[in-house]
């Protein structure tokens, strides 16, 4: 009999890894280079021919102060959606991992906002803070915070800077937080029940036993959920796109968006792919950091 | 030091389908190593976590020193427990696992650092303070266990299967430890296993759990001489006890009294054994065999010790006897002991 295919490990190593090579190189390889040759040419949507320009995209992009209010932006949207992500997380995955009548249909809810495409889920949220007939503003209205009608009836939550800039991170949150969520109960669940009844017996509290003995032992997943919610919250583009359009006056511009409006909207190909460029760096040490924690929790 | 009782004690899970403790009840004496044994399954550890505080029992009272705890929180009831894998946190040190207990209860650090250190003399496990469960062996760990149990000065230690984790080996030097260990600081110990070996060897009383009921309590001598009932019969002794079917009851004796007829005297019940296999275990020779002459004809077993030297061959068969006096009866229809 004939050694089939089957039988042969070093051929059928590589037509098990080719699908995922060809993805890396086409998705991932080739796009990089892409971005990179782009970020140091005079490529524009009217003009496609390539010229060398060296840094000059960059000079450009540094020059313009829309970079670095983008930059900010970016910055403080990520952090202050990456702490909310995990805190509610972890709270939601408390919820998610109890025992009660219904679990079935709450789980289902809790889940719910990260299985929504996010266009449709920041479109539905865009009608919720629509500046005239906002459902929120009509709730406030009926408690009697906002004025029946007339002048201030309305909060226009993405009329104003800071409302704007809440408005954004509030729904990068309820985006986020389900996914947080089911990592962290991943977590949860992997803690020995002895722990925590240990942990009963020795007389600690439920403060106490969350945060000196649950806490700690899911650190390593608490990283990961925490990272995964900063890198797609860094990266996104289309809640601010559909809700703000980086508006107004730039108060929700982040480096995503500007690199869509700059180089595909503005037709200024070489600068757009400079200011994604600027993406790289951060996203690699995000991704070493996840890494890191991922090991981490493989020794334990 | 406490007095730990149960009464009319009811367990049931899956509401009402599994009845895991049915109507317990059992009291330690002052001071006293009782052991629950039993096989897998028939609620011991169950009972010992109704205790503990960690399950709520369907019905029933749990008593510490005349006090009703069944509703307070294990917190509450002055308790210890070690359980089965330990559950050390593995995220601190030795010491930090041994004072997390004070810092709930918020002693200040002088006196949790002299406990701390109190109880790690008293364990001989000084020098592992700064290490991590990960880097210690079981019987360590299981020492680290018991200091941390033993820092809150509690009224009862519960215990878990203790030893389970540990290799054969360790086992028996891990054993004399615990037995030394309790009777150096004399607190009331409630040890659940499934090792008969374990029970004989720690208790100061054995309770024998099957089907979460308690089917007799009492010191290791007396559950193996004066076993209650065929269930605790077979389920303590290794062999366990020859039971030979007799009409309306069973004869029981141990597989160490069926011995040749010529080496006993005194008032002996006679038996026919044919022999038809041996084994050799540690000095000790073990007879399979079919005896004859009381009852219906039964496989037994025989024991015996390496100071009987009579010549014993597969294939024949031979004058076996058992002294009167070791002749236990059992009702064959409910299982309980008979007088003869």
């Amino acid at each position: 009999m004939k050694a089939k295919i089957a039988d042969r490990d070093g051929a059928l190593a590589w037509i098990f890894l080719m699908p995922s090579v060809v993805y890396i190189l086409a998705l991932v390889a080739v796009p990089f280079i892409l971005a990179v040759g782009l970020a140091v040419s005079d490529v524009t949507a009217g003009d496609p021919s390539f010229n060398f320009v060296g840094g000059k995209n960059f000079e450009a992009a540094f020059s313009d102060p829309v970079f670095w209010r983008s930059l900010g932006n970016t910055f403080l949207f990520t952090s202050v959606s990456m702490v909310l992500i995990v805190i509610l997380g972890k709270v939601v995955a408390n919820i998610l991992i109890a025992d009660f009548k219904g679990k079935w249909f709450v789980r289902f809810l809790v889940l719910l906002p990260w299985t929504t495409p996010v266009t449709l889920g920041a479109i539905s949220w865009l009608w919720l803070l629509d500046s005239i007939y906002s459902p929120i503003d009509w709730v406030l209205r009926q408690l009697g915070f906002l004025a029946p009608q007339g002048n201030g009836s309305n909060m226009y939550w993405l009329g104003e800077p800071g409302l704007a800039m809440l408005s954004v991170i509030a729904v990068h949150v309820w985006r986020l937080t389900p996914l947080a969520a089911v990592i962290m109960m991943a977590g949860l669940v992997a803690i020995p029940k002895d722990m925590d009844e240990a942990a009963r017996i020795d007389g600690a509290g439920w403060w106490r036993r969350m945060f000196e003995v649950t806490i700690p032992m899911t650190l390593p997943v608490i990283a990961v959920a925490a990272l995964f919610g900063a890198i797609f919250t860094f990266t996104d583009m289309a809640v601010v796109d559909v809700l703000t359009n980086g508006g107004p006056n730039n108060a929700t511009q982040v480096l995503t968006s500007w690199a869509f409006f700059r180089g595909i909207d503005g037709g200024d190909i070489g600068q757009g792919a400079a200011v994604a460029l600027f993406l790289f760096p951060l996203l690699m040490a995000a991704a070493i950091a996840i890494l890191r924690a991922v090991r981490k929790l493989e020794v334990h | 030091m406490a007095i730990v009782e149960v009464a009319g004690l009811v367990k049931e899970f899956d509401s009402g389908k599994v009845r895991a403790i049915d109507s317990v009840d059992l009291a330690t004496k002052e001071g006293e190593y009782l052991v629950l044994l039993g096989p897998s399954g028939c609620g011991k550890t169950t009972l010992l976590r109704t205790i503990a505080g960690l399950e709520q029992p369907t019905s029933g009272q749990v008593l510490i020193n005349d006090t009703v705890v069944t509703h307070l929180p294990p917190r509450a009831r002055q308790i210890a427990m070690v359980f089965q894998s330990y559950a050390l946190y593995p995220h601190k040190t030795v010491l930090g696992n041994i004072v997390f207990p004070l810092r709930a209860a918020r002693v200040n650090p002088q006196e949790r650092q002299r406990k701390a250190e109190w109880a790690a003399g008293l364990l001989g496990i000084e020098h592992l303070l700064a290490r991590k469960p990960r880097q210690l062996s079981g019987g360590e760990r299981q020492r680290v266990a018991l200091a941390r149990a033993l820092v809150r000065d509690p009224q009862v230690f519960l215990l878990d299967e203790p030893l389970s984790n540990l290799d054969a080996k360790l086992r028996a030097s891990a054993r004399d430890e615990l037995k030394r260990f309790q009777q150096e600081v004399g607190t009331t110990t409630i040890y659940v296993t499934h090792d008969q070996v374990e029970a004989m060897g720690l208790g100061d009383r054995i309770a024998v759990f099957s089907q979460g009921k308690v089917r007799q309590i009492g010191p290791p001598t007396e559950v193996y001489d004066d076993p209650a009932d065929t269930f605790v019969a077979t389920f303590i002794g290794s062999p366990p006890m020859n039971l030979v079917p007799d009409g309306e009851k069973l004869v029981g004796f141990r597989p160490e009294h069926l011995l040749p007829a010529t080496v006993l005297n005194g008032d002996a019940m006679r038996i026919e054994l044919a022999v038809q296999r041996l084994e050799y275990l540690s000095g000790d020779r073990h007879l399979y065999g079919t005896a004859t002459g009381i009852g219906e004809p039964t496989r037994v077993i025989s024991r015996l010790p390496a100071t009987v030297t009579e010549p014993v061959e597969p294939g024949q068969t031979y004058d076996f006897a058992v002294n009167r006096d070791k002749v236990r009866y059992f009702d064959a229809a409910s299982g309980l002991r008979t007088t003869s």
